[in-house]
């Protein structure tokens, strides 16, 4: 916009001042101006890196950037339904392809679990689990990392250092480790799970504690209490409540986590998920897409609850990857 | 505290009713909670079958894939071959072509051997001078007894050709060669010490001395007990001694197996087949800059870059693409995401957008592209554009649109109105409105927000890439996949930590000085 009013009479000291400005006003200019260009040219050399080791061109494959709503649409709308609770389709050919009730889980002779909805239970226990053992590990660490806390800076280092390692080291690694050793199944995805949230928990928790109102914490060190006891009964108690609302953000995470890392073998609804969208098969696809969406949608909304009740509305919406 | 009288006690007791009686579900509900979570942890137990999982679990080859990170084995085979030995490596040894290496001594004697020379068909069968044996055959085996012409003993030579048989000397043609076989092989394999002669191992390894004799293709056989660091399944079975991180080696009826572990990345540089492989970087350095040329197409130099990046074994150049895929996938990612969500989070706030339906609608969807997990479109885009960086872009941009939408227009909402209300009271056009009143206010939030998850999809921009949607995570997968490239996946993993690091730093730098303040201490 218009920078000045050239009409007023100023004095030297004015014409200074404003001088002064305007030099400031384009310097600024410069940088913001220096700044979008430089965000253009890295954005335009990325995009023409990404395009030229893509399998498919960018132009060539546009047309077919919608395909997969052609994925989606199935036989016909009850399909979706037989096929996300198991009941029997009546395009049933004597192959697996609309066979539903071969996946159903039973618990007894009669009452079964729909495969998919089995497949989910399975993927929240994963982060249910592995936020427990997240949880209880980064509570242990936390105090160890604050500076409050503890005096011995090369133990704060070293603890901080290893969370952030923890945190850093790609889950699919250590998935992908574990399943070398452990064949498949749920445990790898668990592990690998609990290890990433350890260290995003952990680095949660010790903000959390350095900002902790430290009175408590004198007055049983006045009284004698030892470093254990003083943690325990001054710390503890007022940061518990944010502690619990950051494992109920994590654990939302964690869901989705999970789900990916069931998508390159870990089991659950992701490695369901991704073979029937390789196999083609748009019913259950889309039965699986509406279940993990619903059940997404109703973890959040938990969680979110739960934390508002726990520490009010303090907007810590902050943080996915943490 | 000790001097207190009961009546004292009493008294604080009764002065602080809220902290010494306190309600029953109060005092009992944590105690209680964590009796679930224990119960919730024993059916988890149960339910994913951890204890069964672990049990079955190869414990033992995950000693070997960890060691695999940081070092790489050389894997010599002794055969034995009648009185004397061979020492084969693999084909593709990390120690190049025909190795030689010191910790493998090799004694070699010259002996005299007829070799029989089959006119017709031009194929040689040895018999040694030295030995009643037949090279080929060994004692014991089927069609191998004395004056045995049946046809099982025929069947190690060419159709018609008469079979030579031991003490026989009369075969069509004989030739007498000298040549050096091995008769002797010591081996140190870390602190150990292992000595192969013909049918006899003895190894010496703290202070104890193993003798194991060993009859070709039948049995192996310790002659004290075994020591701790020796196990053999069965008796005359094969014969497994562990020398620590150093290495194995495993006696067998037909040959000895080596495994001689070494610290570090092999041929890290250099693949084997490359001129410069297992020059000293001195050598290295001399050739690139004073050498002659070697290949006369192209400078040494620039060979050697290029051997470099196509290092058949570390393929140096094809992982530092992926890795580029990968920040670029992130970058471009966020970067459109914020580029859309910004408009559209001044729809959806209700402040600033003062439509009901409209507002609903807008984070509605945003919603919709949030819950819609990165997975599922990862995995959509993958079908749309080919496995690429392309699909992890689109899937970043989608999910992160529905993100950055939510918290730009929570932030939108939690603006102060004064500074709106100032510039309107002045006359501004709408838009100026927003632009002086509203976007000064939030952008240093915006660009906060913006960069936190340009750092977060560094890291899960791996992840989704190992479902196809490009960058480095399906090369890692495959690595893994493979489990004998482990010190290629812990390359890639410091590449990783590496770029994590830095874009951590650069992304927390800026934010910094977005919000004024230092967020860094360590």
């Amino acid at each position: 916009m218009s920078t000045a009013i050239p009409s007023v009479q100023r004095s030297a000291e004015g014409r200074l001042v404003e001088r002064h400005w305007q030099e400031m006003l384009f310097k600024r200019r410069l940088y913001t101006w220096g700044g979008i260009f430089g965000l253009a040219v890295i954005l335009a050399a990325s995009l023409w890196f990404a395009n030229e080791t893509n399998a498919g061109k960018f132009f060539d494959r546009l047309p077919h950037f919608f395909d997969f709503i052609g994925d989606l649409i199935p036989r016909s709308g009850a399909e979706i339904w037989r096929a996300m609770f198991d009941l029997p389709s009546p395009y049933a050919d004597g192959s697996l392809k609309y066979n539903y009730p071969d996946g159903r889980f039973y618990l007894t002779e009669n009452i079964y679990v729909p495969e998919y909805v089995y497949k989910m239970i399975e993927t929240i226990n994963i982060a249910l689990v592995a936020t427990l053992i997240g949880f209880t590990f980064g509570f242990l660490l936390c105090f160890l990392a604050a500076r409050n806390l503890t005096t011995r800076r090369w133990l704060r280092f070293f603890v901080r250092r290893f969370m952030e390692l923890l945190r850093a080291f790609p889950e699919i690694v250590i998935a992908g480790f574990f399943l070398a050793i452990l064949s498949l199944g749920p445990i790898p995805a668990v592990i690998a799970v609990a290890i990433h949230t350890i260290g995003a928990l952990g680095k949660m928790f010790f903000e959390v504690v350095e900002n902790a109102d430290m009175r408590p914490e004198e007055g049983l060190r006045a009284s004698g209490g030892n470093w254990v006891e003083r943690v325990w009964f001054g710390i503890v108690p007022q940061v518990m409540p944010n502690f619990l609302s950051y494992a109920l953000l994590r654990f939302k995470i964690n869901v989705r986590a999970s789900t990916i890392i069931g998508a390159v073998g870990g089991g659950g609804i992701g490695e369901t998920l991704r073979l029937s969208i390789s196999r083609g098969h748009e019913a259950k696809t889309l039965a699986i897409i509406i279940l993990l969406f619903a059940t997404i949608v109703a973890v959040d909304q938990i969680s979110a609850h739960l934390r508002k009740r726990l520490v009010g509305n303090q907007a810590f919406e902050f943080g996915r990857g943490g | 505290m000790n001097n207190l009288s009961a009546s004292a006690v009493e008294e604080i007791a009764s002065r602080h009713q809220a902290v010494f009686k306190r309600p029953f579900v109060e005092r009992w509900r944590a105690p209680f909670i964590g009796l679930v979570i224990i119960a919730y942890l024993f059916f988890a137990w149960s339910l994913f079958g951890i204890g069964e999982a672990f049990r079955n679990g190869n414990w033992n080859i995950a000693g070997n894939y960890l060691a695999d990170w940081v070092s790489y084995e050389a894997r010599p085979d002794i055969e034995y071959d009648g009185d004397y030995l061979d020492v084969e490596f693999p084909r593709f040894s990390p120690l190049g072509k025909n190795p030689d290496p010191a910790w493998l001594k090799k004694t070699t004697e010259i002996v005299e051997r007829e070799v029989v020379v089959d006119a017709g068909a031009g194929i040689g069968t040895e018999t040694s001078t030295r030995s009643k044996v037949n090279s080929f055959m060994v004692p014991g085996a089927p069609g191998t007894q004395e004056g045995g012409t049946d046809s099982a003993a025929s069947s190690f030579m060419a159709p018609g050709t008469e079979k030579p048989v031991e003490d026989d000397n009369t075969a069509p043609e004989t030739r007498t060669v000298s040549e050096s076989v091995v008769t002797r092989v010591e081996i140190a394999v870390g602190s150990a010490k292992v000595e192969i002669v013909p049918r006899q191992v003895s190894v010496d390894y703290r202070g104890e001395t193993l003798l194991i004799d060993v009859v070709p293709e039948q049995s192996v056989t310790a002659r004290a007990e075994l020591p701790e660091w020796a196990s053999q399944r069965e008796a005359g079975g094969d014969i497994l001694m562990r020398f620590g991180f150093s290495g194995t080696v495993e006696v067998e009826s037909d040959e000895v197996k080596v495994r001689h572990r070494f610290f570090g990345w092999e041929n890290f540089w250099f693949d084997t087949r490359s001129p410069f492989w297992g020059k000293s970087f001195s050598e290295v350095v001399g050739l690139v800059f004073s050498g002659d040329r070697i290949d006369p197409a192209k400078s040494n130099a620039a060979l050697a870059w290029n051997n470099i990046l196509y290092n058949a074994e570390w393929q140096h150049a094809d992982v530092w693409i992926k890795l580029l895929q990968t920040i670029v996938m992130a970058f471009v990612g966020t970067l459109f995401a914020t580029i859309l969500a910004f408009p559209l989070s001044f729809i959806a706030a209700r402040n600033i957008t003062p439509n009901r339906l409209v507002n609903q609608l807008f984070k509605r969807a945003f919603d919709f592209l949030r819950c819609v997990d990165m997975l599922i479109w990862a995995l959509f885009f993958t079908r749309a554009f080919g496995p690429g960086p392309l699909a992890g872009i689109s899937a970043i941009f989608f999910t992160d649109t529905g993100t950055l939408g939510k918290l730009y227009s929570e932030a939108l909402e939690n603006i102060d109105d004064r500074q709106r209300e100032g510039i309107r009271s002045v006359g501004a056009a709408p838009v100026l409105v927003q632009r002086y009143g509203v976007v000064p206010q939030v952008l240093p939030v915006f660009a906060s927000q913006s960069l936190y998850f340009w750092e977060s999809n560094t890291r899960s921009a791996t992840i989704i890439g190992a479902v196809g949607a490009g960058g480095i995570g399906l090369k890692l997968w495959e690595a893994m996949r493979t489990n004998a490239d482990w010190e290629n996946v812990a390359y890639m993993v410091v590449l990783i930590l590496a770029t994590v690091f830095i874009f951590d730093n650069i992304s927390n730098a800026i934010r910094s000085r977005l919000m004024g303040r230092d967020r860094s201490e360590s």
